[in-house]
């Protein structure tokens, strides 16, 4: 069977989420396509409808319209053979707080049909894979939040599925535990063979981990491809990052009707100014700016410049 | 198909209670016990004895030893669904996984039903011999009729158990509390288990009223089966009653279960 006649790990066509009769749509008719083996990136704000989207192809959130095929499974039609072939890991930390480290996945093993042996076996070589076969006898409450996502993740494998859902994974970790996660992630491709696909709000991690990426703001996806050719196709501009005293919309507007000013995004007291303009557009954004300038940078093109070129809006928002 | 995902998820229920066994146990017992002391121990002894009216000339402890074990099984089978239920459905979401398992989520709600069945037949298998040791009054309980015990045991079992659904689906953690002490106790308390139905003629008003309590059929048909010796209501009554019920409960409890776990 050659690459091209193998399903597509995901496949989304025109899916559309709406939560109530009169509300906007959360996901406004969005298409995707995932490769077997392929790490996607679904990267956008809160609120842009990347869970909503995970939710839709997990079977957890109901698609008001659309065809919803994850390996070749209509997730719509049959949830229940769907679930089988998917791992997911959640925004919450979801694992069983009545059980330990080792029940969470041997359980989970259990309620994928996997006899009692094999599921012991394989949830032993999982936790320590992952470094946390030390404290396999602990009660999860008990677990700091790397430790719980890692956890998580391993549950989440204990099945082979052929596709990973991780729902913004790396919120709330701190470094160590975010390079440990990225790590994991990268070595399934090698080990599993499957295809990953998260939700994140961190530009750097879409860049690190993705093979491809899709920005997604308020239901929509704005543009799906490789890091290199968004960041390529966001224009020849650089993305100038002004801190100042304290915030000041007004600068933010008078930018904006700069020459060379592409869009700009105001967060309190950072302002991230997209310049696609030819030289002299830097200093005169920095003139205006003035003595209330407190810090000055200047990027190359990034998925964050791309990122506000597309939404006028920067992420942390 | 699902064979093997739903009894995964009784396994995990069973490691969970067997870690705390002993303490459900207690739980159990604990407040059928203490009734059962002071009213059929202690009254008696001090010459306080209580006798339960009507025509019939049994002891006390003899009424309410059914009413006591459909206590048992009603308040184990709606506790064992409702507590966990609301706090997997609360700030963890531990719903979650049992969710994402490989069966339709209405069998998810079957299972938690089936596993609180389960230990409601403990609880009352627990609370019928302890009300026959302790009482000091005479227990004249027999099984009249094995068919219609199981039957009775089972509906009530699946009928708590659905009722603790319903309650754990719509109520917040933080209220179950509150739901415990407005509803579930004066379903006990006026549930026609210190007394039975029959014998309410003198009080009319409170005779139809408590017709909606599900709890007064399964005592019925618990005296039915136990202590056939006294008035009871006619079998098939009990029976269509906890069958209805059955029906109602299931879809309801099943129908927010869904809505609550799919967006």
């Amino acid at each position: 069977m050659t690459a091209e006649a193998q399903p597509l790990s995901l496949d989304l066509r025109d899916v559309v989420k709406r939560y109530a009769p009169d509300a906007p749509n959360a996901v406004d008719g969005i298409d995707l396509a995932v490769a077997r083996g392929e790490i996607f990136g679904l990267l956008g704000p809160n609120g842009a409808g990347k869970t909503t989207t995970i939710g839709i192809a997990t079977t957890r959130v109901k698609p008001t319209s659309g065809t919803v095929i994850v390996t070749g499974v209509d997730v719509r039609a049959h949830p229940s053979v769907a679930k089988r072939h998917i791992g997911v890991v959640t925004q919450f930390n979801t694992l069983d707080r009545a059980c330990t480290v080792e029940e969470n996945l041997y359980f989970h093993g259990r309620f994928f049909g996997m006899p009692r042996r094999t599921a012991h076996a394989r949830a032993a070589r999982l936790l320590e894979s992952f470094g946390i076969g030390e404290r396999s006898q602990t009660m999860v409450a008990e677990l700091s939040g790397g430790l719980a996502r890692r956890t998580q993740l391993a549950c989440a494998l204990m099945h082979h599925p052929e596709v990973l859902f991780l729902d913004e994974p790396t919120t709330g970790l701190d470094p160590q535990s975010r390079m440990a996660l990225w790590d994991s992630v990268r070595g399934l491709r090698e080990t599993e063979g499957m295809a990953v696909v998260l939700t994140t709000h961190y530009i750097e991690e879409a860049d690190a981990l993705c093979d491809r990426v899709a920005v997604m703001n308020a239901g929509k996806i704005l543009v799906c491809d490789t890091p290199e050719v968004i960041k390529r196709n966001s224009g020849d501009g650089v993305l100038v990052t002004l801190r100042l005293r304290e915030a000041n919309p007004a600068l933010a507007e008078r930018l904006r009707t700069l020459d060379g000013v592409g869009a700009v995004d105001a967060d309190e007291a950072t302002i991230k100014v997209h310049v696609t303009g030819a030289d002299g557009v830097v200093p005169q954004v920095v003139a205006l700016a003035g003595t209330d300038l407190r810090d000055l940078a200047v990027a190359e093109p990034s998925l964050e410049t791309a990122f506000i070129a597309l939404t006028g809006r920067g992420l942390s928002q | 198909m699902y064979v093997r995902a739903f009894w995964g998820l009784m396994l995990r229920d069973a490691r969970v209670l067997a870690r705390e066994f002993i303490p459900f146990l207690l739980r159990t017992i604990m407040n059928p016990l203490l009734f059962t002391f002071v009213f059929t121990y202690v009254f008696p002894k001090i010459g306080a004895g209580i006798s339960p009216g009507g025509s019939t000339n049994v002891s006390f402890a003899t009424v309410i030893a059914p009413g006591l074990v459909a206590v048992a099984i009603f308040f184990q089978g709606i506790a064992a669904v409702a507590l966990p239920l609301a706090t997997e459905l609360g700030g963890t979401r531990e719903i979650e996984d049992r969710v994402m398992a490989p069966l339709p989520v209405s069998m998810v709600a079957l299972e938690k039903v089936v596993w609180s069945s389960l230990q409601s037949i403990i609880a009352a298998a627990a609370v019928l011999p302890m009300v026959l040791l302790v009482s000091a009054e005479p227990v004249s309980v027999t099984v009249a009729s094995w068919p219609m015990l199981i039957a009775v045991v089972l509906l009530a079992a699946f009928v708590a158990g659905y009722l603790g659904l319903v309650i754990g689906t719509v109520v917040k953690p933080k209220q179950i509390g509150l739901i415990f002490s407005l509803v579930v106790v004066p379903v006990t308390f006026l549930g026609c288990t210190y007394y039975p139905w029959a014998q309410l003629t003198n009080i009319r008003w409170l005779q139809i009223v408590t017709l909606i309590n599900p709890l007064v059929y399964v005592c019925e048909g618990l005296r039915i089966a136990l202590t056939p010796g006294i008035k009871h209501m006619p079998a098939a009554a009990v029976i269509l009653a906890l069958l209805a019920l059955l029906a109602a409960l299931a879809y309801l409890g099943t129908r927010l279960f869904i809505r609550r776990v799919i967006d």
